[in-house]
């Protein structure tokens, strides 16, 4: 749908899955929900996250395919491996540094969030985020997700990694980029830190 | 004897719950076999009512589609509503009516059922007399089956007792509305929720119980609200508060009045508002003079510092929307729980203008319409008082009848149940309600049940109460038939019918019309269709409080849905009440009322020393009747688990997963551990939606509220201990249960 984009905001999340209940009605792959979802650390915190793909630019599952079966589309999305290339080894699945891709053994094919790219070229919104509750998944407008406390950003560190993707990731205001490491945010050069210490 | 004519085991394997996990037509079929049609119509589940759109297929509903451009939830559905759809075609539906035998049911003709239903009650009613007979209804029927079973009762069966599940729902806000405001019903559409400037949670699971207001609530923070909760646990939409109440179970009413102590102490009220449109303040100013936070903080268990905090946030904003469920209701004080905080309220002037006003979050499906026009024990259409003279005169007429005929209140929906037990009551006809799962104390409410001369059931599914029925009919779903309903808001809404009945099950609607024709009362049932009841219920509401005379299907599709009170059809709908600061009191005002602290009917001692309060889960639903039916659904929350703080386990070494003896003055349960820091170290919590051996009403307690007669879910006390697998010992394991009221 044009003029719209996916967002992801683990912090509005409740934890109900309905998500992952609307996923599994889609019709391209009724009956499996492509939605990936967590409860942080149940015993401490009822904080939970529901995500989707977040379709990379560079898409790291592809560059690692050795059967070159995964492919993303001129709309930017990263489609499930093709089933005729696909030899179910796994190297997606591993590689991922989102943790997305989904080795369904029966089929021996790797299977993945596209987007609902069948829905969204007849002007439908995905599943997942039409029907989210709380709109932790939101496929709307910039103009409207401007409206949040929270704002978008799509551009992930991991490690010397940088990726960039099509999907938003939400953060507080300030942030630019999300980041996993804490001397990321330090003041002092860590590697200086280090060496003093030795 | 209405005891199971099977054991528990046997019936299960025959009528279920067997888990449905692919819809009609199977995952692939749609592409080679697309939808007829889709319907727009709404969610059979929560008091939410969620717009949804039905895929029919061949008279089978095989999917659904988001449904975007109803404004209340925008397309946005919960795991229910998404799966609701899954019951159709379920293999547990009943096709026909039964009809109990030597050993299990047997199938039935609809003559046969509904002769020997009609005679069974006639016999009873003229060897014991007409108040013999009691009714059961709920709060899932449209509004015409309410109103249609209402008018049953008194009409066709001229029996006082005539009650619904809705007395488990939200009647303590509709009782503390009702004084206050003179009106049962939301004084906020929800599009107020994201104008506010402080939204008050208390009581209210609102990411289980009511998904879709969490995005309401969101957005209200993205506006800059501050959001208050106060629960005895962390409930998901506590991982956003800017403030967190957790305050012991059963001590709301203290909290509300340290809250108000506060803000009439630092002189944050409203006296214009209070002066001009409120009666009663004096008094109120008065009751809570006693409790300050430090006293308060001592009660609750809630920091005295937080109680302040909360208190200048509250009154320093003349836009605060107060949103409270059954946390507050389901307590023998749940009346004035609700009242202290529509004081709180009215102190602050925070009513009649946009963002501002306090609201119960009504829980069941139909929990709002279902109350207003008939089956409530107390009341007539139009939400008028079955004691009024004019209101008794008014639908007398409408009805046909004498207003001397139009029986007198009944009992609730407990007191129904006493009552069977106590021998007064000895027949039932029950329809939408499966009390040996929702009633407190399930071990007395078995009991009851085999005490029956008679019990007739209307279901689409056996459910567990339908086990001691004598005749049970087959049923409809929601979506088999026309009809509306009423949604938490207060917006009426339309459920358009998508199929037809599968089998030989029938409408409701048309059973209880059929049922009244053998009763020899034809002449007062004239009904073809809902649309009939529909256009007599518009007469009977006609100037009453809840007045739908302006309401017809085609407005409500065309404004896609109206908000009562509607009183013409040129009339746009009321969506906020008391913009012009009228209230539906007497002399036009609202009206303060004092509350007064009480302990709950079963309080800790030292044999039982932990809180037990129960309550849902996202993916259940009320009994589970249908709910536990669907595959999807019951895997992501498969049993109910007894949720306790790592402290409480550590002392009684449970870990995580372990079983664990939950023990209250009643019964015990043995269920596993779920081991979290988002419960208070003393207190233990259950998921009620489970029958049998796993029922956490084995061990809640028949205290009710005085006024609003509703059970004191939320608060018993109770002793855990580590066990070593589950209960084995049969379901009906305490047949000799005592008749002593457990508690106080």
């Amino acid at each position: 749908m044009f003029g719209y984009e996916f967002y992801v905001d683990p912090s509005r999340c409740i934890g109900c899955r309905s998500c992952l209940q609307a996923c599994e009605e889609c019709e391209t792959h009724r009956g499996k929900s492509m939605i990936n979802f967590d409860f942080i650390e149940r015993r401490e915190s009822i904080r939970s996250a529901a995500y989707v793909c977040w379709h990379c630019d560079e898409p790291t599952c592809a560059q690692v395919c050795p059967a070159d079966a995964i492919k993303k589309g001129e709309d930017g999305i990263v489609h499930s491996s093709l089933k005729p290339r696909c030899i179910a080894c796994n190297n997606c699945v591993l590689a991922c540094p989102f943790g997305i891709p989904k080795m369904m053994i029966p089929e021996q094919q790797m299977m993945k969030c596209d987007m609902c790219y069948d829905r969204t070229s007849i002007g439908k919104r995905p599943m997942c985020a039409t029907v989210c509750p709380s709109q932790a998944l939101a496929y709307v407008k910039p103009e409207q997700i401007a409206l949040r406390r929270e704002k978008p950003t799509n551009t992930f560190f991991f490690g010397n990694q940088k990726i960039t993707t099509k999907v938003y990731m939400m953060a507080p205001a300030q942030c630019e980029a999300i980041t996993l490491d804490v001397v990321d945010y330090m003041w002092e050069d860590s590697d200086e830190l280090v060496a003093t210490r030795e | 004897m209405a005891k199971a004519p099977l054991s528990e085991e046997l019936l299960k394997e025959q009528f279920g719950p067997h888990l449905n996990y692919v819809p009609p037509g199977g995952w692939k079929n749609e592409s080679v076999h697309p939808a007829e049609k889709l319907v727009k119509t709404h969610c059979c589940f929560c008091g939410q009512q969620c717009g949804i759109q039905l895929k029919v297929r061949e008279n089978k509903i095989i999917g659904f589609e988001p449904w975007e451009e109803f404004p209340f939830n925008r397309g946005m559905l919960c795991p229910k509503g998404v799966k609701r759809y899954m019951q159709g075609g379920h293999p547990d539906r009943l096709l026909h009516p039964l009809m109990r035998a030597e050993s299990g049911f047997r199938p039935a003709t609809w003559d046969e059922a509904l002769d020997v239903t009609a005679r069974r009650l006639r016999e009873i009613q003229d060897k014991y007399g007409k108040d013999a007979v009691a009714v059961y209804g709920g709060a899932s029927l449209s509004t015409e089956k309410s109103y249609l079973l209402g008018k049953f009762a008194r009409v066709a069966l001229g029996t006082r007792h005539i009650d619904y599940n809705g007395r488990l729902c939200m009647v303590s806000a509709g009782t503390a509305y009702k004084l206050a405001f003179g009106v049962d019903r939301s004084t906020i559409p929800w599009s107020d929720i994201p104008k506010a400037e402080v939204l008050f949670v208390i009581g209210a699971n609102v990411g289980d119980c009511a998904p879709i207001t969490t995005d309401y609530i969101w957005r209200g923070r993205d506006n800059g609200a501050r959001l208050i909760v106060a629960d005895p646990r962390m409930t998901p939409i506590t991982r956003n508060a800017d403030l967190y109440l957790p305050l012991r179970p059963g001590t709301d009413l203290v909290l509300l009045m340290s809250i108000l102590h506060v803000i009439l102490r630092e002189g944050l009220q409203d006296r214009t508002f209070i002066d001009r449109y409120t009666t009663g303040f004096n008094a109120v100013a008065e009751s809570v003079r006693a409790y300050d936070p430090q006293t308060a903080a001592e009660q609750t268990g809630v920091p005295p510092e937080s109680i302040e905090r909360a208190a200048r946030w509250i009154g320093k904003s003349r836009k605060v929307v107060f949103l409270h469920a059954r946390g507050l209701e389901h307590q023998s004080k749940g009346v004035e729980n609700c009242l202290a905080v529509i004081n709180i309220a009215l102190a602050t002037g925070n009513l009649g203008h946009e963002g501002s006003g306090p609201t119960m979050i009504t829980g069941q499906g139909n929990g709002q319409g279902g109350r207003e026009h008939g089956q409530k024990c107390d009341q007539l259409p139009g939400q008028r008082s079955l004691t009024d003279p004019a209101a008794r005169e008014h639908v007398a007429k409408v009805w046909g009848i004498r207003p001397e005929d139009l029986p007198q209140p009944g009992y609730s929906a407990e007191e129904i149940m006493e009552a069977i037990h106590w021998g007064e009551i000895k027949a039932l006809l029950s329809l939408c309600f499966n009390p040996l799962v929702s009633l407190p104390d399930a071990n007395f409410t078995r009991e009851a049940l085999s005490r029956l001369e008679f019990f007739g059931i209307v279901d689409f599914f056996l459910s567990e109460t339908a086990h001691h029925a004598d005749v049970v009919l087959a049923g409809s779903l929601q979506e088999e038939e026309d009809g509306i309903g009423c949604s938490a808001e207060g917006r009426v809404i339309h459920w358009q019918k998508s199929v037809d009945p599968p089998g030989d099950a029938r409408c409701d609607s048309a059973i209880i019309v059929d049922l009244a024709h053998r009763l020899g009362k034809a002449a007062f049932f004239p009904f073809g269709n809902p649309a009939d009841i529909l256009e007599e219920l518009r007469e009977a509401s006609r100037g009453g409080v809840a007045d739908y005379y302006g309401i017809t299907y085609q407005k409500i599709d065309e404004m896609k849905g109206v908000f009562w009170p509607c009183p013409t059809p040129e009339h746009p709908g009321t969506p906020r009440l008391f913009e012009d600061m009228k209230f539906y009191t007497n002399d036009q005002k609202a009206h303060f009322q004092v509350t007064q602290w009480r302990p709950s009917g079963d309080p800790l001692d030292d044999q039982y020393p932990i809180y037990l309060t129960t309550g849902r889960v996202v993916s259940q639903y009320l009994s589970g009747t249908q709910t536990r039916r669907i595959g999807a659904l019951v895997d992501q929350y498969p049993e109910p688990r007894a949720e306790i703080h790592p402290r409480l386990a550590q002392q009684h070494g449970i870990a995580d997963g372990d079983w664990v003896t939950v023990q209250s003055r009643r019964d015990r349960v043995t269920l596993r551990s779920m081991v979290v820091k988002t419960i208070r170290p003393d207190t233990v919590f259950i998921p009620y939606h489970w029958p049998g051996i796993r029922s956490a009403n084995r061990l809640t307690h028949r205290t009710l509220d005085p006024r609003s007669k509703i059970p004191e879910f939320k608060v018993s006390a109770c002793n855990i201990a580590k066990a070593s697998g589950p209960d084995t010992e049969p379901d009906d394991r305490n047949a000799e249960h005592s008749d002593g009221k457990g508690g106080a």
